[in-house]
C-alpha cells in the first residue's frame, strides 16, 4: 500500500509497435550484441552504463537521471510463453491477460471496476488518445476517452459554431435531447444515460485546463502533449486513478536508428517533464507510471532495422518506486535464443499483479487471471 | 411523383439493404416501385462493379493493401461508392457472422480476399458459401484447420462451423464435432512463402489426400466415409441451420435480437418471421437470394423501421453518403476507416470469432461521443455537396415557419421518424433561431446556418443512432 493519504494513481504508457529493448537497455559489453547488430547498433562509446553489463541508450539520459535518483525500476525479460510475432495478437494478450484464447475484457477496465464498482465517477479512468484500447473495454465500466483536452466534449465538431455562448446553447439542447423520456424503450433509455454520462465527464474534465498553470514547457510532440494532458487532469483532483496513453510507432523494420532515436528522445523528455510538472504541483508522490510494449525485436538486425521478436522490457517510474533492475536480462548466446529471439523469463501478468496488489491494494488474481510472481517495487 | 409513404418505405429498404441513399435516388427508386427495387438489389450482377483499375490508379496502396488502416479504407471506399448496395451490405453481414480477424491471421490481403469471396457468394446458396468458407485460406489459418491432421485432429474449425457458423449450440454432440473435424483433415493451405524479403504473398487452399482421415464417421445420425463437403451437405439440411441463419438475417436486416450467445435460451422476438424465413430456405434448397427476397417483401420487415442500432460501419458510411463528401477516389478514406475503429468496429479485425456484440452494445461513452461528433460534424457542414443539395431542396420547397422547417429537415434526411421528445427540442431550437427566409442575402445566410445547426442536432440525437 502507499504511504500517502492520496488515492494511488497509475499512468500506463504503451509503446506501440514493439520497442527494440536491445537498443534501449543495451548489453554493451556482450560480444553477441555486436555480432548480431552490424548495422542497427548503439556505439559502445555513446552508451550510459548502469553496471558492467548493461547501459542506457543515450536518448534515455533524462531517464538515467531518474534511475540514478532511485525512481525507476527496469524489469528484464518480460513477456509470455509462445510469444506470437503478430502485433495485434500480442497486444491483445497484453490487454486482456488471455494468452490462450482471444479475450475481449480489458484488464485495466477490471481494475477500474474494482476501484469504482458503481461507476460513480465517470472520470475514474481517463484515456488520452483516439478510441479505446481493448485494455479499457468492459461492459458497464464508464471510461472517459479524450483525444484533445481543449476541444473534448460532444458537439465539438460542428462547423460554423464559434464562441462559448453558441456552443453552450447546443450543449444545453443536447442535454435536453438526452433527458429521460417516458416510453421510448430500453435502448433509448440507455442511450440517454450514456449521453448524460458523457456530458458529465466532459463538464468535469473541462475544469482541468482552466485551472492549470505550470512553469514546465513540454516539447511539441504527441507524447509530450498527452502527458501534459494527464498532468492537467491529475492536478485538477478529479478523482482519476488510472490514465492510459500510447506513443509510437516503434515498429522499426526499416531505417531504425533515426526513428528509434527520435521516439526515445520524445518519450524520455516527456516523462521527465511530466514528473517535474507533478512535483511542482506537489502531486507526484501518489503516481507511478508503467511502461510496456508488445514484444521485443529480433536479436539479429536486418540491415537497416529489426524484425519482430519476443522478450521485451518494462519500466515502472515514480517517486515512491524502489528503483533498480529486476529479473534477469535474457541471454544473447545463440544456444539460448528462441527462433532467433530473446527468450522471455518473466510473465507480464506478474508485472501487472505487482502494481494492482502493492500500489492499488486490489486483489490481482481475478484481474490478471491467476497468481504470478510479483516484483517488490514499492 | 411518389407519395410520402412510398419514399419512407424505400428509404427504410435502402438503409437496410445498403448504406442509405440520397433523396434523388430514393425518388427514382420509388418511381420504379418497391418490388422492382428489391429485384434490382437481388441482382447485383446487373449493376456495374467498382472499377478496380481506376481505383488502384488513384489509390495504388489499395491493391493488396498491406495492413490497417489501408485495407479497411479499401473496404470503406467500396461501401461508400458501390452501385451494388445489397452485395456490399451482405459482405458486411457475412464478415460479422464469419468473423475473421487480422489479430491472428496477420495477413491483411488474405482477409480482403475473404471479403471478395463474400461478395461473390453473397446471394448464392448457403451450401456453396460454407464450402468456399471451408476452403478460404484466411479462415483455415484463423481456425487452425492447417493443424487438423489425420490421426491428430484440431477441432477449432469443426466446432465453430457448427456452433457459430451454422447450427448454434445445443444442436450437436461433442462426438459430432470430432467426426466433423476428422472429415476436414487434409483441408489446408499450401506452404506459405516467407514474408521476407519480398513481402506478403497470397495463400492458397490445398487438399492433401494423404493427410485426410478417410475412415467411417458418424455425424448427426448419418454414417459414411465423409469428407468435408459431405459434412456441409448434412449441416445445411438441418432444421437448426435454417433457423440459425434466419435469426442472423433477422438480427442484421430487420430488428435487434438478444446477443447471439443467448439464443439457445432466449426465443426470437418474432418467431413467425423466423418461420417464414426458414420456409423460404427450405423451399429454395437454401438459396440466400430467396431468403432475402422474402425478407424485404415481408410485412415484418416493412414494419420494423428504426428498430436497429446502427453499427459503426453503417453510421459512418451512411452519414458520409448523405453528406456526399466521399464520392470517388480521394484522400481521407483512411480516416473513415479509423473512425469505424474508434467507434468500436475495427473492420477486418473483429474482437474474436464470436464477432462484435451488436444492437445497444455498440454504445459506450467513448463510442457515443464519437458517433455524435462525427455525424454532427458532417451534416452540420454546409459546404459539403450533399448538405448543399439538402439546403437547395429546402429552399425550393418554400418552407419557412419553424415547425415546417423542422419537419422538412426530418423528411429530407430520411424521412426520419423521431420521438416526440426529440422533435420538440428541435422545434424549440427552430423557434429560438427562427425558420427559413431567403429574401435577402443576409437572411439567406442565416437560413443556411439554421439548417446546418438543425441537421447537426438531428445527427447528434438519440434517434439518429437507429436505422
Amino acid at each position: 500500500m502507499t504511504a500517502t493519504k492520496k488515492d494511488p494513481v497509475v499512468v500506463i504508457l504503451q509503446l506501440t509497435g514493439a520497442n527494440d529493448i536491445l537498443n534501449t537497455i543495451i548489453p554493451y559489453t556482450n560480444g553477441h550484441y555486436y555480432d548480431n547488430r552490424p548495422k542497427v547498433v548503439i556505439p559502445q562509446d555513446t552508451v550510459l552504463p548502469i553496471d558492467d553489463t548493461l547501459a542506457f541508450n543515450p536518448q534515455l539520459a533524462p531517464l538515467k537521471n531518474m534511475y540514478d535518483d532511485g525512481n525507476m525500476a527496469i524489469i528484464h525479460g518480460i513477456g509470455f510463453e509462445n510469444s506470437p510475432r503478430s502485433h495485434f495478437r500480442a497486444m491483445d494478450i497484453w490487454h486482456t491477460c488471455e494468452p490462450e484464447i482471444v479475450g475481449t475484457e480489458g484488464w485495466v477496465a477490471k481494475v477500474v471496476r474494482d476501484l469504482d464498482p458503481q461507476g460513480e465517477n465517470v472520470v475514474k479512468c481517463v484515456n488520452i488518445g483516439q478510441g479505446l484500447p481493448r485494455a479499457l473495454a468492459l461492459r458497464g465500466v464508464p471510461i472517459t476517452s479524450v483525444s484533445n483536452l481543449e476541444t473534448y466534449g460532444v458537439m465539438s465538431s460542428v462547423p460554423g459554431i464559434s464562441g462559448e455562448e453558441e456552443r453552450n446553447r447546443l450543449l444545453d439542447r443536447f442535454a435536453r435531447m438526452y433527458a429521460p423520456a417516458i416510453g421510448t424503450g430500453a435502448t433509448m433509455d440507455f442511450l440517454g444515460q450514456t449521453g448524460r454520462d458523457a456530458l458529465k465527464g466532459a463538464d468535469i474534465i473541462k475544469s482541468a485546463p482552466a485551472n492549470y498553470t505550470s512553469t514546465i514547457e513540454y516539447a511539441d510532440n504527441p507524447i509530450a502533449k498527452s502527458l501534459r494532458d494527464v498532468a492537467r487532469v491529475h492536478t485538477a483532483n478529479l478523482g482519476t486513478q488510472i490514465f492510459y496513453t500510447a506513443h509510437g510507432p516503434f515498429d522499426t523494420h526499416f531505417n531504425q536508428p533515426p526513428m528509434h532515436t527520435r521516439l526515445w528522445g520524445e518519450v524520455s523528455g516527456a516523462i521527465t517533464d511530466f514528473f517535474d510538472d507533478l512535483r511542482e504541483h506537489d502531486a507526484s508522490d501518489n503516481v507511478v507510471m508503467m511502461i510496456f510494449t508488445e514484444f521485443g525485436r529480433r536479436v539479429r538486425d536486418n540491415g537497416t532495422g529489426t524484425d519482430h521478436g519476443a522478450g521485451g522490457g518494462a519500466f515502472i517510474i515514480g517517486d515512491m518506486v524502489k528503483g533498480g533492475m529486476y529479473g534477469t536480462y535474457p541471454s544473447l548466446a545463440p544456444e539460448d535464443l528462441n527462433q532467433g529471439d530473446l527468450d522471455p523469463n518473466y510473465d507480464f501478468r506478474g508485472f501487472y499483479s505487482s502494481v494492482v496488489d502493492q500500489w492499488l491494494g486490489l486483489d490481482p488474481v481475478p484481474i490478471v487471471g491467476g497468481k504470478f510472481e510479483q516484483i517488490q517495487f514499492v | 411523383m411518389s407519395g410520402k409513404e412510398d419514399i419512407a418505405l424505400i428509404s427504410h429498404l435502402m438503409r437496410r439493404a445498403g448504406f442509405g441513399a440520397s433523396r434523388q435516388e430514393l425518388e427514382e427508386r420509388a418511381a420504379k416501385g418497391y418490388e422492382a427495387t428489391v429485384e434490382e438489389l437481388l441482382h447485383p450482377e446487373e449493376q456495374p462493379a467498382i472499377d478496380d483499375d481506376m481505383l488502384y490508379r488513384y489509390l495504388p496502396g489499395y491493391e493488396g493493401a498491406l495492413g490497417p488502416p489501408i485495407n479497411q479504407a479499401e473496404w470503406v471506399y467500396r461501401m461508400v461508392n458501390t452501385q451494388r448496395p445489397l452485395e456490399e451490405k451482405l459482405a458486411l453481414f457475412w464478415h460479422q457472422l464469419f468473423a475473421t480477424g487480422n489479430s491472428k491471421v496477420d495477413n491483411p490481403p488474405e482477409i480482403t480476399q475473404q471479403i471478395a469471396m463474400f461478395r461473390r457468394q453473397a446471394l448464392g446458396s448457403f451450401r456453396d458459401l460454407l464450402v468456399e468458407l471451408a476452403k478460404n485460406p484466411a479462415m483455415i489459418w484463423w481456425l487452425d484447420n492447417n493443424g487438423n491432421h489425420n490421426g491428430a485432429i484440431n477441432e477449432n474449425w469443426g466446432r465453430e462451423l457448427l456452433e457459430l457458423f451454422s447450427m448454434g449450440v445445443g444442436n450437436y454432440s461433442e462426438d459430432d464435432i470430432k467426426d466433423a473435424s476428422r472429415a476436414f483433415t487434409g483441408w489446408t493451405i499450401e506452404p506459405k512463402i516467407p514474408r521476407n524479403p519480398l513481402g506478403r504473398f497470397y495463400w492458397n487452399f490445398e487438399y492433401r489426400p494423404e493427410d485426410h482421415d478417410d475412415g467411417e464417421k458418424n455425424f448427426l445420425g448419418h454414417s459414411g466415409r465423409f469428407n468435408g463437403e459431405d459434412i456441409i451437405d448434412i449441416v445445411v439440411k438441418q432444421p437448426a441451420t435454417a433457423k440459425f441463419l434466419a435469426r442472423h438475417l433477422y438480427n442484421f436486416f430487420v430488428a435487434d435480437e438478444p446477443q447471439v450467445p443467448s439464443w439457445n435460451i432466449n426465443p426470437p422476438n418474432d418467431p413467425d418471421a423466423i418461420d417464414q424465413l426458414v420456409a423460404a430456405y427450405d423451399e429454395s434448397d437454401g438459396s440466400l437470394q430467396a431468403m432475402m427476397r422474402l425478407l424485404f417483401n415481408s410485412d415484418f420487415f416493412k414494419n420494423a423501421r428504426f428498430a436497429r442500432v446502427k453499427s459503426p460501419a453503417e453510421l459512418v458510411v451512411s452519414t458520409v453518403r448523405l453528406a456526399g463528401s466521399y464520392q470517388g477516389p480521394r484522400p481521407g478514406f483512411n480516416m473513415l476507416a479509423m473512425e469505424c475503429n474508434w467507434q468500436g468496429q475495427e473492420l477486418l479485425n473483429p474482437p474474436s470469432v464470436e464477432s462484435w456484440h451488436t444492437g445497444g452494445e455498440w454504445i459506450d461513452g467513448g463510442a457515443l461521443v464519437r458517433r455524435v461528433n462525427f455525424a454532427a460534424g458532417l451534416l452540420g457542414d454546409t459546404s459539403l455537396p450533399g448538405v448543399k443539395t439538402i439546403i437547395a431542396k429546402l429552399r425550393e420547397s418554400g418552407v419557412s415557419a419553424p415547425e415546417e422547417f423542422v419537419d422538412a429537415c426530418l423528411d429530407i434526411v430520411g424521412p426520419l421518424e423521431f420521438s416526440e421528445s426529440t422533435r420538440s427540442e428541435l422545434l424549440d431550437q427552430a423557434n429560438e433561431d427562427g425558420g427559413l427566409n431567403w429574401d435577402s442575402e443576409e437572411n439567406s445566410e442565416k437560413s443556411e446556418r439554421n439548417i446546418g445547426v438543425m441537421l447537426a442536432l438531428i445527427a447528434a440525437s438519440r434517434d439518429f443512432q437507429f436505422a
